[in-house]
């Protein structure tokens, strides 16, 4: 991939390790990870559970601190970061969709995409109204005034990826997407993403074990043990998983 | 270096005022907050409506009480003696003529009520810890959303004044009533002509504060300890 090289890295993950503590024992389970995204792609972390891919994403969400080694977002060393650069980054730079959906409970879907741009200072009107266009996007525009607990999981996750988007974020980091989702709405959530990653050119960054995913994919990331196991894009991809990616790609 | 590190302070400077969350947006979540999870904030506020009613009510009957005494009637001291107050005037106390027949609160009653006031405490301390890790996941998403940690501090104080401040003022008129009804029919129509509103006034108002300190005291622990845990701790303590 010569010509990716003049493109910018939107992150960069340097030698990072994260280490638990598991009551007495200390366990490694991020093990020096290095790593380049580039911006405008769709990366999958791919990896057994137990690799540390999750690990690996709340790293690159400047959501959980690295033992050693660093996360730079657009250049920025995450960890030099005080709180409220760090809310920012969260609030304005980075949109999260998570497996559990993680909608707050009491506010309908249409809150629930504007909380966001509260935080940002948007005032109510505007928010309402970006609100309302993301809810358009997803298909949900009908539904504005639901609670989660009225919406179906394929419905909430998309109300999370109209809250992901509420900012206009450059990297979008969607934890296991699929992985409360049976497998129809979980495409359409896949096809959401990549919608998004082509039109919008946001850099999508995915955790997950959806082989579904790799179709859609620019870039594979392979975890194994904490550590990088290859970086394949997606014509290599192909080679490698054959079978299973011929039918979908365009 | 010293380029790098004035970029970031410029930066700091743009970035401080981009995070917000305005007050009336905080007081209308904590309040729907409240209204959703209505029969929890009433368990919670129920302990709360207790001791300070408890509190109000020890206060108001002595002041009635106190009223009473200084009417000098050989009848009624006899009826506050009956109540186990002492109205009768000590040697010391005969030579100041001021205050004369003054009736404190006896060390017993004062040492009830801290206590009442002390397990009301624990009580709310353990009701805000449960509703507050119930919300953990909530928590570490709205951090995630990019909220400071003093935006889930006040959102959470916020619903503790609200619930204190009904729960208080409900004990406070209870605890008042109560003891209005208790005098009346201990001491006869007598109270309602030495009534001393001023005296009783003070003491609903002083129990009311006491009120929504506990409840505010009840719930800055758990919370500071919520809103300090990094997101995906917090998102993680549910699972």
């Amino acid at each position: 991939m010569p010509e990716n090289h003049e493109e910018s890295k939107i992150v960069r993950v340097s030698n990072v390790t994260k280490n638990f503590h598991m009551g007495k024992m200390e366990v490694q389970v991020l093990k020096g990870i290095n790593l380049d995204i580039t911006a405008g792609r769709y990366i999958s972390i791919m990896g057994p559970s137990g690799s540390g891919k999750s690990t690996l994403f709340n790293m690159i969400g400047g959501l959980d601190k690295p033992t050693s080694g660093q996360v730079f977002i657009d250049e920025v060393d995450i960890a030099q970061l005080d709180a409220y650069e760090l809310a920012w980054l969260r609030c304005r730079k980075i949109g999260y969709i998570f497996q559990t959906f993680n909608l707050i409970p009491l506010m309908t879907a249409l809150e629930n995409v504007t909380l966001p741009m509260t935080f940002a200072g948007v005032n109510s009107d505007d928010a309402n109204d970006r609100g309302m266009t993301l809810l358009k996007m997803v298909g949900l525009e009908s539904r504005y005034n639901h609670k989660p607990s009225e919406l179906s999981g394929g419905q909430q996750q998309r109300v999370a990826a109209a809250r992901a988007l509420a900012n206009d974020p450059g990297i979008i980091l969607a934890d296991e997407p699929t992985g409360n989702l049976d497998l129809r709405t979980g495409e359409e959530i896949i096809s959401l993403l990549q919608q998004l990653s082509q039109e919008k050119n946001i850099t999508i960054i995915s955790a997950t074990h959806d082989f579904k995913m790799l179709n859609v994919s620019d870039q594979v990331v392979w975890i194994r043990d904490g550590q990088v196991d290859k970086i394949e894009n997606r014509d290599e991809l192909s080679i490698s998983l054959g079978e299973i990616s011929i039918g979908n790609r365009h | 270096m010293e380029n790098n590190t004035s970029f970031l302070r410029q930066k700091k400077q743009l970035t401080r005022h981009h995070v917000v969350m305005p007050f009336t947006k905080s007081v209308g979540i904590a309040f729907r907050s409240i209204k959703a999870r209505f029969l929890r904030s009433i368990i919670t506020t129920i302990s709360l409506v207790l001791a300070v009613s408890f509190l109000c009510f020890t206060q108001v009957t002595s002041d009635i009480a106190n009223s009473l005494a200084s009417l000098e009637n050989a009848d009624l001291q006899r009826k506050l003696t009956a109540a186990g107050y002492d109205p009768a005037p000590d040697t010391k106390e005969e030579t100041t003529q001021t205050n004369k027949w003054a009736i404190k609160n006896s060390p017993k009653q004062k040492w009830i009520v801290s206590l009442s006031l002390l397990v009301c405490v624990v009580g709310i301390v353990n009701a805000q810890l449960m509703a507050v890790t119930e919300r953990f996941r909530e928590i570490g998403t709205m951090k995630c959303l990019g909220a400071l940690n003093h935006f889930i501090v006040r959102l959470f104080m916020l619903e503790a004044l609200m619930e204190g401040g009904a729960g208080a003022s409900a004990g406070a008129v209870f605890g008042a009533l109560f003891a209005l009804l208790t005098s009346f029919f201990q001491y006869g129509s007598t109270v309602i002509y030495t009534l001393p509103l001023q005296d009783i006034l003070l003491s609903m108002g002083k129990a009311f504060i006491t009120g929504c300190i506990l409840s505010l005291a009840g719930v800055i622990y758990p919370v500071i300890v919520a809103a300090r845990m990094e997101p995906v701790e917090a998102m993680r303590m549910e699972n």
